[in-house]
C-alpha cells in the first residue's frame, strides 16, 4: 500500500498518548540546530509557529497578508467547540468525536478526529490563559452556545467575532517569538515552490509581493498552514485573497490531495445581488439558534412576495413553511450545514424562493424578539445584524433576513498521516490546507477546534520525532536543486506576463467560478460532470493563451498575483471534478442526484465508497491517479445519518 | 449611477505621485465602495493600464486590511470599514477623491498600499500574556466578571487598520496602543506583565514615530470599531503608574 496513515495501535482513547509516548524527543540543547518553515499565519500557522519557536526551533513564518493578524482565520464568526462539559449536559470526549464522525457522514479518519476531540478541552484553557476574551455568564464562568450538528451546547465565542480574537490570541503568541528572534516574519511574501532534495522537503521558493524579488529558504521540514480553496469557485466566503497555490505546488511536488470534491457549502449567507458581486458575507450559523427558517408554503405566495404584493411580516403564519422545523423535528433549524443547504435548495428550485432572483429563504427573528426582547438578541448578534443591515439596507430586527447557501469551507486538502505529515517526507499540513478530520462535512465551530489543535498540540509532538529522526546536521542552502526551482518560478512568471493577451484574469476566474458551482456544486451529476471538465480543459488552455497580465515583476503587481492564482484554480478545478466523478456516492457536501434516498437524503456507499480518495499528480497534462486510504470505524456505527 | 474618481497614483515608495482622474459609469448603489473600484479596475485592465492598487482582503469589515482616505476621512463617511462601506452612501454625479493613509509611520508601498508594519512592532514590543503553550490553568479558574470581560472584549475589537493614525492631525498611533493595553490591564490574566507593557509598547510607539496625542478625539470618532478614548486615559494611567514605580529597572 502507497499510503500508510501511521495510526497508533490500540483502543482509540489510548491512541495519543501512547503516541506521545513512543515519539522520538529533540534534546532541549538540539532544538536550536533545526530550522522551520511554516507558511501561513492563521490559526494553524500561527499557533504552530509560535509554539515551535517556544519549544527552541528557529521558526520562518510567511504570510501573503502585509500583515500576520489579517489571515482569512479573522473573519470566523461564530464560535470553537470543544468537549469541556461545562453546562454540564452531557457532553464528552467521546460525544465530540462521536457527532464529529458522524456529521462528517462517516469519511474522517477516527483516530485523528478522536485526538481533536480529546486535545479541544487543552485549548480553551490556552486561548484564556493569553487573554481571550470569550463569553462570560454573569458569575464570571464562560458561557457556551449550541451549533449546528449537535444536541449539547458546547461552542465557546467572542460575541460575533470568535476567529478575531482567537487568531489575535495566536497573533500576540507569535509576536511575542517574533520579539524573542525565535521567529522571524515574512509578511507580503507568497510562497511559489516547495523544494525537494533526495525526496525529502528542504525548502520552498517564494516571491517577494512589494519587490517581486524571487528567493530559496532552507529549513529541515515545510509546514504548509495555508487555508481552504473555497475561492476556485471565484464567489464564497472566503478573503479575496484565500489560494490554493502553496498546497497545489506541493501536490505537483508529490503531496497526494485528499477528497478534493468535498465542499461545504454554508447554508446561511446574503444573497448574491447582481454581477458586481466580488465576494459572499456569511451570517453566522449560531443565528440558526434563535432564527427560524422559513418560505411561503404555497408557490403562489412566493411570487406574490417577490412582485412585491405582500410583506413578509404580512404573510400570516398558516401560510409559512418553516421547513427544516417540519422535517426535521428532533434537530429543527439546527440540521447540519449540508442538509440545511439542500433544503434552501430545494424550496428555492420549486420556485419558493423569497427574494427578486428567487434564490433566498427567510431567517426570521420574530418570534425570538417577542421572547427574549430585541436587547437580548443585539447583545448575542448585534455585529451580524449590523453587517446585514450595512450590506442589505435593510433591518433585521424588524423585517427578516434573506439567506441563501453559499460556498463556504473546503474538507479536502492535502492528504496527511497521523502524524499531519503529506506524502512527501518533512512536508506538513496544518488546518484547513489538509483533508484530515471533517470527513465529507465539517460541523460549525470545528474548523477553528482543528486549526489550533494542529497548531498547539499536535504538531509541536509529530514534528520532533521527524526531526530527531533526521538528525540536525544543517540544510545546504546552496543545493543545486534551490536555484533549479526558482528558476522554474521565475520562468512561469515571465510565461504569464509575455501572454499579452485580451481578457483579464477576472474573467477566466469568474467564468470557472460558474462551472464548478454549476456543475460541483450543491448538487452534481456524471453527465454535468463530465460535460465540466471539458469546459475547464478549454478555459485553462484559453487562460495561457489569451489572459493579459499587466505590468512587470518587480514590482507590486495585484493582477500578476491573482494570476498565479487562478492558474493553480484552474487545475484543481479539474481535479474536484475528477473526485466528484469518482465517488458514485452522495455523502456530505458531496450530492450526486443519482444517489439519494426517496425523501432526498444523501445515499452512502460504504460497501465501495469508505475510502479517502488521494490523488497522486503523475505529470503535466496527464489524468491523475488515484489511490485509496480505506476508512475503518471501530468505535462509531455506521448508519444512515437522521436528524429527524 | 455617474461618478468622478479622482484617485492616488503613486508607481512605488521612491516616485513623487499624483492625483489622476478617472470617469465611471454604470454604478449601483448596492455595489459595495470596493466592488466600485473593481469595476474601474477591471475597466483599466482591459485597456491594459495599471489597475489601482489597494489592499483588501475580508470584504467584512473584521481583517482590518483595507484602507481608504475616502473625501478627507479615513474609510469615507460611515464609521465603519471601506469594504463595509457601499455606495448608497454617494449621489450621482459625486466627485470621490481618494487617497492612501497618510502619516510618516506609514510609508505608500504603491498608489494606496501603506506599510503597516510598524504596528506589528508596537504588538511585538509587549502585547501578549507571556504564556507558553500547553501547561496553563483550567479556563474556569479564572473567573472574570461579566461586566470586565466585555469591556475587554470591547477594546480587544481593534482590527489594526490604523484609521486613528490617518484621521490625527498628529498621525497618533494612541487610540491602537491603548486598545491593546487597555485589554490585557483589565484582565487577571494582564497583571504581571501590566507595568512593564505599558511602558515598552508606547517607547516603540514612539520609536515609529508616530506623533504625540492631543486629545482632538478625531481617531475615536473615526475608528470603524468604535474603539473608546477611555483606552486613552487607562493607558495614559498604567504609563504613568509604571513610571513611579517601573519594573523596567
Ligand atoms: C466567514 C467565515 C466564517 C467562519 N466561521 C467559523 C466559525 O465560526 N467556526 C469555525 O470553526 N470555523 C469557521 N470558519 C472556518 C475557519 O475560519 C477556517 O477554516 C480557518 O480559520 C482556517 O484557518 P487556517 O489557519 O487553516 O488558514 P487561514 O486562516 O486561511 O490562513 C491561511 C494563511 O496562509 C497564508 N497563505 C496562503 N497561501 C499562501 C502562499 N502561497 N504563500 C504564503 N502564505 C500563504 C495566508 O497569508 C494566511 O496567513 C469560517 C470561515 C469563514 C470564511
Ligand atoms: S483603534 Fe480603530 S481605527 Fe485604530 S487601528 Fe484599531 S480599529 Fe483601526
Ligand atoms: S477588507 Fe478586511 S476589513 Fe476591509
Amino acid at each position: 500500500m502507497i499510503l500508510d496513515s501511521k495510526i497508533p495501535a490500540g483502543p482509540v482513547a489510548e491512541k495519543w498518548t501512547n503516541h506521545k509516548f513512543s515519539s522520538k524527543l529533540v534534546n532541549p540543547a538540539n532544538k536550536r540546530k533545526y530550522d522551520v518553515i511554516v507558511v501561513g499565519t492563521g490559526l494553524a500557522g500561527a499557533s504552530a509557529a509560535a509554539s515551535l519557536a517556544e519549544l527552541g526551533y528557529n521558526v520562518k513564518a510567511f504570510c501573503f497578508q502585509d500583515s500576520p493578524r489579517r489571515a482569512h482565520s479573522i473573519a470566523a464568526q461564530g464560535g470553537i467547540n470543544a468537549a469541556k462539559n461545562y453546562q454540564n449536559d452531557g457532553d464528552s470526549v467521546f460525544r465530540l468525536f462521536y457527532d464529529t464522525v458522524k456529521g462528517g457522514d462517516y469519511r474522517a479518519r477516527e483516530a485523528n478526529v478522536y485526538r481533536l476531540a480529546e486535545v479541544s478541552v487543552n485549548i480553551i484553557d490556552q486561548c484564556v490563559a493569553q487573554g481571550v476574551p470569550f463569553a462570560r455568564e454573569y458569575g464570571g464562568l464562560l458561557a457556551n452556545r449550541s451549533f449546528g450538528g449537535a444536541q449539547v451546547s458546547r461552542t465557546f465565542y467572542a460575541r460575533g467575532q470568535t476567529g478575531q480574537q482567537l487568531l489575535l490570541g495566536a497573533y500576540s503568541a507569535l509576536s511575542r517569538q517574533v520579539a524573542n528572534g525565535k521567529v522571524k516574519l515574512y509578511p507580503r511574501t507568497e510562497m511559489m515552490d516547495l523544494v525537494k532534495i533526495d525526496g525529502e522537503a528542504k525548502g520552498i521558493v517564494t516571491r517577494n509581493l512589494i519587490t517581486g524579488a524571487i528567493e530559496t529558504h532552507a529549513a529541515h521540514a515545510v509546514l504548509l498552514c495555508t487555508g481552504g480553496y473555497g475561492n476556485v469557485f471565484f464567489l464564497s466566503t472566503n478573503a479575496m485573497g484565500s489560494n490554493v497555490t502553496a498546497a497545489w505546488r506541493a501536490h505537483k511536488r508529490g503531496a497526494f490531495f485528499a477528497n478534493p470534491c468535498y465542499t461545504q457549502i454554508h447554508p446561511t449567507c446574503i444573497p448574491v445581488s447582481g454581477d458586481h458581486q466580488s465576494k459572499l458575507t456569511l451570517m453566522s450559523e449560531s443565528l440558526r439558534n434563535d432564527g427560524r427558517v422559513w418560505v411561503p408554503r404555497t408557490v403562489e405566495m412566493a411570487e406574490k412576495l417577490r412582485s412585491g404584493g405582500i410583506k413578509a411580516n404580512d404573510i400570516p403564519e398558516d401560510e409559512r413553511d418553516y421547513y427544516l422545523e417540519r422535517k426535521y423535528p428532533s434537530f429543527g433549524n439546527l440540521v447540519p450545514r449540508d442538509v440545511a443547504s439542500r433544503n434552501a435548495k430545494y424550496v428555492c428550485d420549486e420556485g419558493r424562493g423569497v427574494n427578486e432572483t428567487g434564490e433566498a429563504v427567510f431567517l426570521d427573528f420574530r418570534d425570538a424578539i417577542k421572547r427574549d426582547s430585541e436587547d437580548t438578541i443585539r447583545a448575542r448578534y448585534g455585529n451580524l445584524f449590523d453587517m446585514y443591515q450595512q450590506i442589505t439596507g435593510e433591518n433585521p430586527y424588524q423585517v427578516p433576513m434573506m439567506i441563501y447557501p453559499a460556498v463556504h469551507y473546503t474538507m479536502g486538502g492535502l492528504w496527511v498521516d497521523y502524524n499531519l505529515m503529506t506524502t512527501v517526507p518533512g512536508l506538513y499540513a496544518l488546518g484547513e490546507a489538509n483533508f484530515s478530520d471533517h470527513g465529507a462535512n465539517r460541523l460549525g465551530a470545528s474548523a477553528l477546534m482543528q486549526g489550533l489543535a494542529d497548531g498547539y498540540f499536535v504538531i509541536p509532538y509529530t514534528l520532533g520525532d521527524y526531526l530527531a529522526k533526521i538528525g540536525p546536521a544543517p540544510v545546504d542552502a546552496d543545493h543545486p536543486e534551490f536555484a533549479k526551482v526558482a528558476k522554474e518560478v521565475e520562468e512561469r512568471i515571465q510565461k504569464l506576463l509575455s501572454i499579452n493577451g485580451s481578457k483579464t484574469v477576472d474573467y477566466f476566474h469568474k467564468k470557472l467560478g460558474k462551472i464548478m458551482w454549476n456543475e460541483c456544486g450543491m448538487a452534481r451529476t456524471a453527465e454535468g460532470l463530465e460535460k465540466a471538465k471539458k469546459e475547464i480543459k478549454e478555459l485553462r488552455e484559453e487562460f495561457w493563451k489569451d489572459v493579459n497580465v499587466i505590468g512587470s515583476n518587480e514590482e507590486l503587481n495585484q493582477s500578476l498575483e491573482k494570476a498565479n492564482r487562478v492558474a493553480d484554480f484552474l487545475e484543481l478545478g479539474e481535479l474536484m471534478i475528477d473526485d466528484a466523478y469518482d465517488r458514485n456516492e452522495s455523502c456530505g457536501g458531496h450530492f450526486r442526484e443519482e444517489y439519494q434516498t426517496p425523501e432526498g437524503e444523501a445515499l452512502r456507499d460504504d460497501e465501495n465508497y469508505a475510502y479517502v480518495s488521494a490523488w497522486r499528480f503523475v505529470g503535466e497534462g496527464e489524468e491523475e491517479v488515484l489511490e485509496k486510504e480505506p476508512l475503518e470505524f471501530e468505535n462509531v456505527k455506521l448508519t444512515q445519518r437522521s436528524y429527524k | 449611477m455617474k461618478l468622478t474618481i479622482k484617485v492616488w497614483r503613486q508607481k512605488n515608495a521612491a516616485d513623487k505621485g499624483g492625483f489622476v482622474t478617472y470617469p465611471l459609469d454604470g454604478i449601483s448603489t448596492d455595489m459595495s465602495f470596493l466592488e466600485m473600484m473593481d469595476v474601474l479596475n477591471e475597466e483599466l485592465s482591459e485597456k491594459g493600464e495599471d489597475p489601482i492598487h489597494f489592499d483588501h482582503d475580508c470584504r467584512e469589515g473584521i481583517c482590518g486590511m483595507c484602507s481608504l482616505y475616502i473625501n478627507g476621512k479615513p474609510h469615507g463617511p460611515l464609521q465603519t470599514t471601506t469594504c463595509q462601506l457601499h455606495m448608497r452612501s454617494f449621489s450621482d454625479g459625486e466627485t470621490i477623491t481618494i487617497e492612501p493613509w497618510r502619516a510618516a509611520a506609514f510609508p505608500v508601498v504603491k498608489d494606496l498600499v501603506v506599510d503597516r508594519g510598524a504596528f506589528d512592532r508596537i504588538i511585538q514590543a509587549g502585547g501578549y500574556v507571556s504564556v507558553n503553550t500547553g501547561g496553563v490553568p483550567d479556563a474556569n479558574e479564572i473567573p472574570i466578571p461579566k461586566v470586565v470581560a466585555d469591556e475587554a472584549f470591547d477594546a480587544a475589537t481593534c482590527i489594526g487598520c490604523g484609521a486613528c493614525v490617518a484621521a490625527c492631525k498628529n498621525a497618533s498611533a494612541m487610540l491602537f496602543t491603548s486598545a491593546k493595553v487597555s485589554q490585557l490591564a483589565m484582565l487577571p490574566q494582564g497583571q504581571v506583565e501590566r507595568k512593564s507593557r505599558a511602558e515598552k509598547m508606547i517607547a516603540q510607539m514612539d520609536a515609529e514615530g508616530f506623533g504625540a496625542c492631543t486629545n482632538t478625539g478625531a481617531c475615536s470618532a473615526e475608528c470603524p470599531k468604535g474603539i473608546s478614548l477611555t483606552n486613552i486615559a487607562r493607558m495614559n494611567r498604567e504609563y504613568f503608574s509604571a513610571a513611579v514605580s517601573s519594573d523596567n529597572v
